[in-house]
């Protein structure tokens, strides 16, 4: 019986969690189709978002290419096809490690800033207040991050995508030997235009994921600072799960058919 | 002649999880004039003010104001209804991304199309009313809580509501302020002509400046009436709050 309720109570509980992400979907929509921006607030956004995330997405997807690099590289000498490794460490940047790796970091360093940021407003009436005043907390606050987020993300994956590529060749050249034309030509025969495209669109996808459960767990704050404490961890959680998930059924559908 | 109601409670409970904070709870909002609410700490003086301005529902009961019923009212809706109220917080509840001035202006320049020197001007008029001054450039975390309060209260009253709830405005200031306070909330509701609800645990102010006042209890209004019936009343419960003794019906 215990078991049975409690299940009971976990199935509503995630039933609550998802009726509250699709109506705070809903207003943001709202917001954005009656053209409600604020637009300085979002350039403000962007700038932080972008400017302050772009050194650690730069290094760890540096590292990251040049980690494939070494690993593909090694094996790709030993049975002579050295020249694919330039299409091994292009096609996994492209389509996923670039979109996926920016993605957990900004949910990490801006996922949880977001929480915390709108649960401490919260804790403080000061989304009660905006409330108060006739302000709509979705306009006000969800809308510029959201926008702010869905631009800068792709754009910050555009440099991830690339410093992830001259690493790897770089690692190539040095410890394999391959030279940066061959590692180049296998490249771009490995990855297509469309291929950029599609792991755009998933970070994009990943940074409404973002800002949407960000700022939900932010505006469902309970309990003072602990409360915040725990919004901001289950922010980053909950996000970096969905990118996951979302990921593999990205893959599949526009990249599994073929 | 009758007095008109502006807004009212009726048959309102609420409970947050078991702990059931207003039981049954009627009162009436006299249009025009000031209602002041009195009752212990955690009575849930804030939950009322809170459940006039639609901020939250209660779990039965009805909240009228100006001819609308706030209950299953949508979001949306309610948004646009707020315009016409605003609620000084107990602690000012300032956005602190914003400086004072932008805090006090942001009624104004969203709901308004009013250039940017009227509404300096207005704000820093806001701001003089309350005895604040050469704040407006500083941030909520630069001041104490006292300015705080004023600047809260400048905010609520920035775009001249109808009605204006003040959540303990004189609670934690000193006694000059306190009267400039109380006489900024009396000049208003005169010069508006609006409607004004004040929760204080200020005897002095709350007889200066109260039409009506209104005493929570356990959950429900024990007496109502207007100020010189309340002062005088015979209620021993009121009596034991006016005289702040600790024995009487009301345990300590
Ligand atoms: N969000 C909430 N969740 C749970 N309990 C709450 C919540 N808000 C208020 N309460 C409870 O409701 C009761 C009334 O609170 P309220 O703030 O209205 O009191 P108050 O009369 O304004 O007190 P004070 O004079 O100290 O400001 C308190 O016991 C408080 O614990
Ligand atoms: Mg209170």
């Amino acid at each position: 019986m215990r078991i049975l309720e409690r299940f009971g109570e976990q199935t509503i509980a995630f039933l609550e969690y998802l009726g509250g992400i699709i109506t705070l979907i809903g207003e943001s929509i709202r917001s954005l189709v009656h053209a409600q921006i604020r637009y300085a607030e979002t350039f403000v956004q962007c700038y932080e978002l972008g400017i302050g995330s772009l050194l650690i997405v730069l290094l760890t997807s540096l590292f990251t290419g040049m980690v494939i690099s070494l690993e593909s590289a090694q094996q790709a000498v030993q049975y002579g096809i050295g020249s694919l490794v330039g299409g091994a460490v292009t096609y996994t940047s492209v389509r996923e490690l670039g979109p996926m790796l920016t993605a957990v970091v900004v949910a990490g360093r801006v996922g949880s800033a977001i929480a915390a940021e709108i649960g401490s407003m919260v804790v403080t009436e000061q989304i009660d207040a905006l409330r108060s005043m006739g302000l709509s907390p979705v306009r006000f606050l969800v809308v510029p991050r959201l926008l702010a987020l869905a631009i800068m993300l792709p754009l910050l994956t555009i440099f991830a995508d690339i410093i992830s590529i001259v690493g790897g060749m770089w690692i190539a050249q040095a410890y394999a030997h391959i030279n940066p034309a061959s590692f180049i030509s296998s490249a771009r025969q490995a990855v297509g235009f469309d291929d950029v495209v599609k792991g755009l669109l998933k970070s994009f996808i990943f940074a409404c994921i973002i800002a949407f459960v960000g700022c939900y767990q932010g505006l469902s704050t309970r309990g003072g600072a602990a409360g915040v404490g725990r919004a901001t961890t289950s922010a980053v959680v909950i996000s970096i799960i969905l990118i996951f998930g979302t990921n593999f059924i990205m893959s599949y559908f526009l990249f599994g058919g073929h | 002649m009758e007095p008109t109601i502006y807004a009212s409670l009726e048959d309102v409970t609420l409970s947050f999880g078991e702990n059931v904070i207003l039981k049954k709870c009627n009162l009436k909002i006299v249009r025009g004039a000031i209602t002041c609410i009195v009752g212990l700490s955690g009575a849930g003086k804030s939950t009322i003010l809170r459940l006039l301005d639609g901020l939250i529902e209660p779990s039965s009961g009805h909240v009228y104001v100006d001819g609308h019923d706030l209950c299953h009212t949508p979001e949306r809706k309610l948004v646009e209804l707020r315009q016409k109220t605003s609620l000084a917080f107990q602690f000012a509840a300032l956005l602190d991304s914003l400086t004072i001035g932008e805090n006090v202006g942001l009624p104004l320049r969203e709901h308004t199309a009013l250039s940017d020197e009227k509404i300096r001007h207005i704000v820093d008029d806001a701001l003089e009313s309350v005895g604040l001054r050469h704040i407006y450039d500083s941030l909520p975390n630069e001041l104490s809580g006292g300015m705080l309060k004023r600047a809260g209260f400048a905010r609520a009253i920035v775009t001249r509501p109808e009605l204006v709830l003040y959540d303990e405005p004189t609670t934690g200031l000193d006694p000059i302020v306190t009267n400039l306070i109380t006489d900024t909330i009396i000049r208003l509701r005169q010069k508006l002509d609006g409607t004004a609800v004040v929760i204080s645990h200020d005897l002095h102010s709350i007889f200066r400046m109260a039409d009506y006042v209104a005493m929570l209890f356990e959950g429900a209004i024990i007496a109502y009436g207007p100020r010189e019936e309340i002062r005088t009343s015979s209620n021993p419960f009121v009596q034991q709050f006016l005289t702040g003794n600790e024995v009487g019906p009301i345990p300590v």
